[in-house]
């Protein structure tokens, strides 16, 4: 599972609001990385503001953000909404991960999120979703 | 450190009924090959196929007097009290707060009233990093996570009913444990409960914050200056709290191994007690009051040779390292959480049976104090009705099982004396590789400790995603299920009716002290004297907890953390 040869897919893998477990967010980084994408990890306490300024600055294909803290009803839609502002929702994809209950997510996807994976993924299914959407020819 | 420790040259007793014994194993070998060609610990640590006397002999360096001893005897390896559960069970405290402190009060009472012995507060991230509820950066985790404390008046309501002088509480509270604990006096003080009579226990452990679970706000330093100021302050005004809970817990769920999240907590154990002594404390002035808070893994037996390695490491580090002559500042005393990490999101039932497994474990290794998880945290924070399984496991293993009736019976087994020797080999590499590095603090900086950890993680979650390791449900055993429904959830309100009790007490406080009083803890930061009496009187004027945590940011500034993959 590798990305193509053309260029490497680059990603944001963040972590929004108070929550400080990020060993998810770090085997997620790594796993993209060794599957040949380039990978931005942006630490901890990560406001949507940063994270979305972070992401057009870098130029990054997807923004992956996880969160286990219960605010991402809050803190994701607020991500999607500033990269709107900057007309970049189209170039991005937007995923996420973390303790989301199943019932939040249809909401969430209505607000932007292109998926939510929710814990027991295995790395492997994250990776596959990222190149099928960016090779896939749905974003790019 | 996967090699037998000590393996003697010479020869064995049993040398030749063993080299028989592996004779018969290669012939069924042939016709029967064993299930994998190596077996590996929950830690990925090598298992043999068997453990002899041969382990645990003299000559493997093993002696009964010198290695275990008796419970409530150096070096503890058996269990720091010489009765154990035979006098009295170990504390079963379940770890909850959500919402408002109204309704972590209810959830409080429920539990002391389903014979949960012991209080332990969960407070939000926005309490844990010390913003007030109507903070930016608070917005969307009021009362998500634990009950959101602004100031003394939550806490009245959050204790409101339950006499201080008759459960011992326990707070996870690290970067601003210094103002809950004042505000903990000061609710002891309108119920008439002088500090001398509390009892509990504040997490107060920042250096595991910068390592694995994130709460942290000031720098290293003027951190540890905040925690030896509690430890001078506690020993006179609070004598029977426990002023730190050196936590293994959240390092292990972060990824480590076993010897890791032995390794690693103790070597930060050994930090705060340099820094203690530094800041000019005798140590038997405040390390009998130091306790320990270890995870209940799934890999049973590797748990309980951890627990036992744990009390042996700290028992010789204190008395033969820091010359500790008081035996209570030998003796590590624990509280035990069962793994968060290895509960799963799916077929979520089956949690309960690897809590039960956990628990034995915890009890077995000699915890003090005990939480059990409930089924449904993989998905949410618990409901009542799970939370009640997870508290009634620990009663049936109390009260049906039996092990609470013989002290350490697991002692003598081949394998548990030769793991606990492993682990605790493994651990002192550790230790010693952070004191080459200049002590966990400058480790920390310099990313030793998270990297390794992360290593782990990554080498674990291949094993689980290649199948070599099993997680029943999640890889295997997988049937389709229908969406978790009964969850808890926290309504976002609770956001808005935090801000408007906050309105509320500002309001009603006298601003002129507050302003006062907050001087004084600027005072108090920037100079040397003890932080804890201007925080009291702080939060004695309704200053809240935002507000003194900006005084102390403005004076310590803030922790910027390294961050690496």
């Amino acid at each position: 599972m590798t990305t193509s040869p053309e260029y490497p897919i680059r990603v944001l893998v963040a972590k929004p609001g108070l929550d400080g477990h990020d060993r998810g967010a770090k085997i997620v980084a790594r796993a993209l990385r060794d599957a040949g994408m380039e990978v931005i990890y942006t630490g901890l306490r990560q406001t949507p503001e940063q994270i979305a300024n972070a992401a057009i600055q870098e130029d990054v294909d997807v923004i992956a953000c996880s969160i286990l803290s219960g605010a991402h009803n809050t803190l994701l839609p607020k991500v999607y909404d500033l990269l709107r502002e900057e007309g970049a929702q189209e170039d991005i994809l937007f995923i996420a991960g973390g303790v989301i209950p199943d019932e939040d997510i249809p909401a969430l996807k209505e607000k932007g999120i292109a998926e939510v994976f929710t814990p027991g993924t295995p790395t492997g299914v994250i990776i596959q979703y990222i190149n099928d959407q960016i090779r896939g020819g749905t974003l790019l | 450190m996967n090699e037998q420790n000590n393996k003697p040259p010479e020869s064995h007793p049993l040398d030749d009924s063993l080299s028989a014994y592996q004779e018969k194993v290669n012939a069924v070998n042939q016709r029967f090959p064993e299930r994998s060609p190596e077996f590996t610990t929950g830690s990925s640590d090598p298992i043999n196929r068997l453990y002899s006397p041969k382990d645990i002999s003299q000559g493997a360096g093993f002696d009964y007097l010198d290695d275990l001893g008796y419970p409530g005897l150096f070096p503890f390896t058996r269990g720091v009290q010489p009765t154990m559960y035979r006098g009295r069970l170990w504390t079963m405290r379940m770890y909850a707060g959500f919402g408002t402190a109204e309704e972590s009060n209810e959830r409080y009472k429920y539990l002391v009233s389903q014979g949960s012995s012991g209080l332990s507060v969960a407070f939000d991230l926005p309490t844990q990093i010390g913003y007030d509820s109507d903070h930016a950066l608070a917005e969307g985790e009021v009362g998500k996570v634990g009950v959101a404390i602004d100031s003394l008046a939550d806490m009245e309501v959050l204790f409101d009913g339950i006499p201080l002088d008759q459960v011992s509480t326990s707070m996870t509270i690290n970067a601003p444990a210094s103002v809950l604990l004042a505000m903990y006096i000061a609710v002891g003080e309108k119920q008439g409960v002088p500090a001398s009579k509390l009892r509990g226990t504040i997490q107060n452990d920042i250096l595991k914050e910068y390592i694995a679970r994130g709460t942290y706000i000031f720098p290293t330093d003027p951190s540890m200056r905040l925690i030896t100021d509690i430890f001078a302050y506690c020993a006179d005004e609070v004598p029977q709290w426990n002023t730190i809970s050196i936590s293994g817990y959240h390092i292990r769920e972060a990824g480590s191994t076993a010897a890791q999240e032995l390794g690693f907590t103790i070597a930060n154990g050994v930090a705060y007690v340099e820094a203690a002594i530094r800041a000019g404390l005798d140590i038997d002035t405040f390390a009998p009051r130091l306790s320990f808070f270890f995870n209940a893994h799934n890999d049973f037996l590797e748990e309980i040779a951890k627990f036992r390695a744990a009390r042996r490491i700290w028992a010789r580090l204190m008395r033969d390292r820091f010359k500790a002559k008081n035996p209570k500042s030998w003796a590590l005393k624990f509280h035990t959480q069962t793994g968060g990490s290895t509960l799963t999101a799916q077929q979520p039932d089956n949690n309960i049976v690897r809590v039960a497994i956990q628990t034995l474990a915890a009890v077995l290794g000699g915890t003090q104090s005990l939480h059990t998880n409930s089924k449904d945290e993989a998905l949410a924070l618990p409901t009542q009705d799970a939370v009640q399984v997870a508290l009634r496991t620990q009663q049936i293993v109390a009260h049906e099982s039996g092990v609470a009736n013989t002290i350490d019976p697991l002692a003598g087994s081949y394998y548990i004396e030769a793991k606990t020797n492993e682990l605790e080999a493994a651990a002192l590499q550790y230790i010693n590789r952070i004191d080459e590095l200049g002590g966990s603090p400058r480790a920390i900086d310099a990313g030793y400790i998270q990297d390794e950890i992360m290593d782990a993680a990554y080498d674990h979650q291949k094993l689980v995603e290649s199948k070599q390791r099993i997680v029943v449900g999640m890889n295997a055993y997988i049937v389709d299920e229908p969406p978790p429904s009964g969850l808890l959830k926290v309504d976002l309100s609770v956001g808005e009716r935090q801000k408007a009790k906050l309105n509320d007490i500002k309001s009603k406080r006298q601003q002129s002290a507050v302003d006062s009083c907050l001087a004084d803890v600027k005072a108090a930061c920037e100079g040397n004297d003890n932080i804890m009496p201007p925080i009291l009187n702080a939060v004695r004027a309704y200053a809240t907890l935002g507000e003194i945590c900006d005084v102390m940011r403005g004076v310590f500034g803030e922790y910027q953390q390294s961050v690496s993959l």
